[in-house]
């Protein structure tokens, strides 16, 4: 390419013109679009950037309740908390806080194991639900009565079932002559508990979308591989799985966001209890911000570790979504 | 399908009552107690006592139930249309047009939606009491609008994605501003989409917990799940006031439900599949 053009053509790169002229130039030809999401970007900047941005520093902090600017009645009281650099991060990191890896370990089993619930509980629904049968509308709408309750409520009402004392989960176990648990009140049970009563409110998402997916493979290669012979176990290998490829990955994904994230489910059945056994990340650093004496600095370490964490998978996510558009668009 | 034996067809059979029984026995049994106006018989079982429906007078009457449930309106509206309205724009900005900063703001859009309230709770509560916004609706729907605005703005860019771009063209032919096009064809076209997306906002902001917790200080501003978590607590057990507030809040929820449920998967995973 020659460079001597000084009038460039469409679809030839343009010399690069002063910075001036190149902004005035980005203006106008961009200028509608800016405008259109400069909103967000306003609301963005000032509601997720900006807090970011202070919560980073205040992880960089000794900030807590007590040492925080506040007002008691007309007396203003200066913020004294000081700059301890990276102090927070390594009494997280180094285990010396006592909780962060067994929060983290218990966040992975947590998630693993609903993620891994949901979906195989909702692709074996979605499989018998996906045969011609009597009665096929109703237990589809029966089997997604629980994605219609929401998470909060439900957790009020496992929270009677799960009662000790006189709970009709209890009593149903005294029907086969076993004991009562103490489902909320005990570590491995209550870790349990919260496990349950979010399979049961994730996996009819995972149903309906499965089922959708379901239907989107195509009959001929189901006739093709029977005619080969394929018993129903190999139809299932070979043909319902790659089928549903997008559909699982993008549902899988997005379970592991939800449950990796889920806050009301054990704020509410548990609170985090017995003895934080049952907070995951994002509990554990509401708690430690919001009760007894507030531990602002503590609670903003775990929210930029958290969010850290978001970003890297987040990452990877991307890569995955590139190399799947790849495969079915390209 | 008519080969199926009578044995895979009862095993099949089988299995789904059983699935719906788990799925439905929580709800039904939340019901049944709502109905129950005994107080002893909260906690019995096998015991009915006498039916009625003295819970929901009571709810109703002698508690700040109806109060918490416009709170709960108020905010999920607030912010479903504070959302809405600004993702909308950019949403239909990066899904037909090309941008020096998309690219980042698409990244923005999918991690932002990720984040849990843990993230920014702490900083936003200074922000919030530095403003003099806490305990107010302004500051809670401000405050939701971080989990709505990111991924309004995804799952709009999807529908809108799936709308041909020769709308867009004859739009334009006929000497329509893009923003014209945007709102006088595309909105229209995408109203499926937008009714989703309103649901989704809706229903996650009128159940959100963490921040509702943090930012409503009393009692007369609480939402329904603050409100409602005081009837039980270690003191007391008012599972007659808990379990007929439930059934009044899922009866509304789980009609809209089931009328854009079968949008809503699609709107879910859209976005998802093609970014």
């Amino acid at each position: 390419m020659t460079t001597s053009t000084t009038r460039p053509q469409a679809g030839v790169a343009p010399p690069v013109p002063p910075p001036r002229r190149r902004v005035r130039g980005l203006l106008t030809r961009h200028w509608y679009a800016w405008a259109m999401v400069t909103p967000v970007v306003v609301v963005i900047g000032a509601l997720v950037m900006f807090p970011l941005v202070k919560g980073i520093y205040l992880s960089l902090t000794d900030a807590t309740e007590m040492n925080s600017g506040r007002t008691i009645g007309v007396n203003e009281i200066p913020a004294t908390y000081s700059f301890v650099g990276f102090e927070n991060y390594i009494d997280v990191l180094s285990g010396s806080d006592g909780a962060f890896y067994s929060r983290l370990l218990w966040t992975v089993q947590w998630t693993v194991a609903c993620v891994t619930l949901h979906f195989t509980i909702g692709l074996g629904l979605a499989l018998l639900l996906n045969r011609a049968m009597r009665l096929r509308g109703l237990y589809r709408m029966l089997l997604i009565l629980p994605w219609a309750v929401p998470p909060f409520v439900a957790a009020f009402g496992w929270r009677l079932i799960l009662n000790e004392q006189g709970g009709v989960a209890n009593s149903v176990l005294g029907l086969f002559g076993i004991d009562a648990v103490n489902w909320l009140g005990e570590p491995l049970a209550a870790k349990i508990s919260v496990i349950m009563v979010n399979v049961w409110l994730g996996v009819p998402f995972m149903m309906v979308a499965l089922l959708g997916g379901l239907q989107t493979v195509s009959k001929d290669l189901y006739e093709a591989a029977e005619m080969d012979g394929a018993t129903a176990w190999q139809q299932f290998r070979a043909v319902t799985l790659p089928g549903l490829r997008p559909v699982s990955g993008t549902v899988i994904l997005l379970g592991t966001i939800w449950t990796f994230n889920q806050f009301p489910v054990i704020a509410l059945l548990t609170g985090g209890g017995p003895g934080g056994s049952t907070n995951i990340l994002v509990t554990e650093a509401y708690e430690r911000a919001f009760q007894g004496i507030r531990d602002y600095s503590g609670a903003a370490t775990y929210g930029a570790l958290i969010a850290s964490m978001l970003v890297v998978f987040a990452f990877f996510y991307k890569r995955w979504l590139a190399k799947q558009s790849e495969e079915v668009f390209g | 399908m008519s080969t199926r034996s009578w044995k895979a067809s009862a095993g099949l059979h089988i299995t789904l009552v059983f699935a719906s029984v788990i799925a439905v026995f929580p709800v039904a049994w939340v019901a049944l107690t709502s109905l129950k106006t005994d107080r002893a018989t909260w906690t019995r079982p096998e015991k009915l006592g006498t039916l009625g429906v003295s819970n929901y007078t009571q709810v109703l009457g002698e508690t700040r139930f109806l109060t918490w449930f416009g709170n709960s309106l108020v905010v999920a509206a607030g912010t479903t249309v504070l959302g809405v309205l600004i993702a909308a724009s950019a949403g239909y900005a990066a899904s037909r047009m090309r941008f020096p900063g998309k690219r980042p703001l698409m990244w923005t859009f999918l991690v932002t939606q990720m984040f849990p309230a843990a993230v920014l709770i702490v900083p936003l509560y200074n922000v919030m009491s530095d403003l003099g916004l806490l305990d107010s609706y302004g500051g809670l729907i401000l405050a939701q609008c971080t989990i709505a605005v990111p991924y309004c703005a995804w799952m709009l860019k999807g529908y809108f994605d799936t709308i041909p771009v020769s709308i867009d063209e004859a739009g334009r032919i006929d000497g329509l501003s893009p923003l014209g096009t945007f709102w006088r064809l595309i909105v229209p076209l995408a109203r499926p989409g937008i009714s989703v997306t309103v649901f989704y906002s809706f229903i996650t902001a009128w159940g959100e917990v963490a921040f509702a917790s943090v930012f409503m200080q009393s009692e007369g501003h609480y939402t329904l799940p603050i409100g409602m978590a005081t009837f039980v607590s270690d003191f007391k057990a008012e599972w007659g006031l808990l379990t007929a507030g439930s059934v009044l809040v899922m009866l509304p929820t789980a009609a809209v439900f089931f009328l854009v449920q079968r949008h809503l998967v699609a709107g879910l995973t859209a976005g998802g599949v093609k970014s």
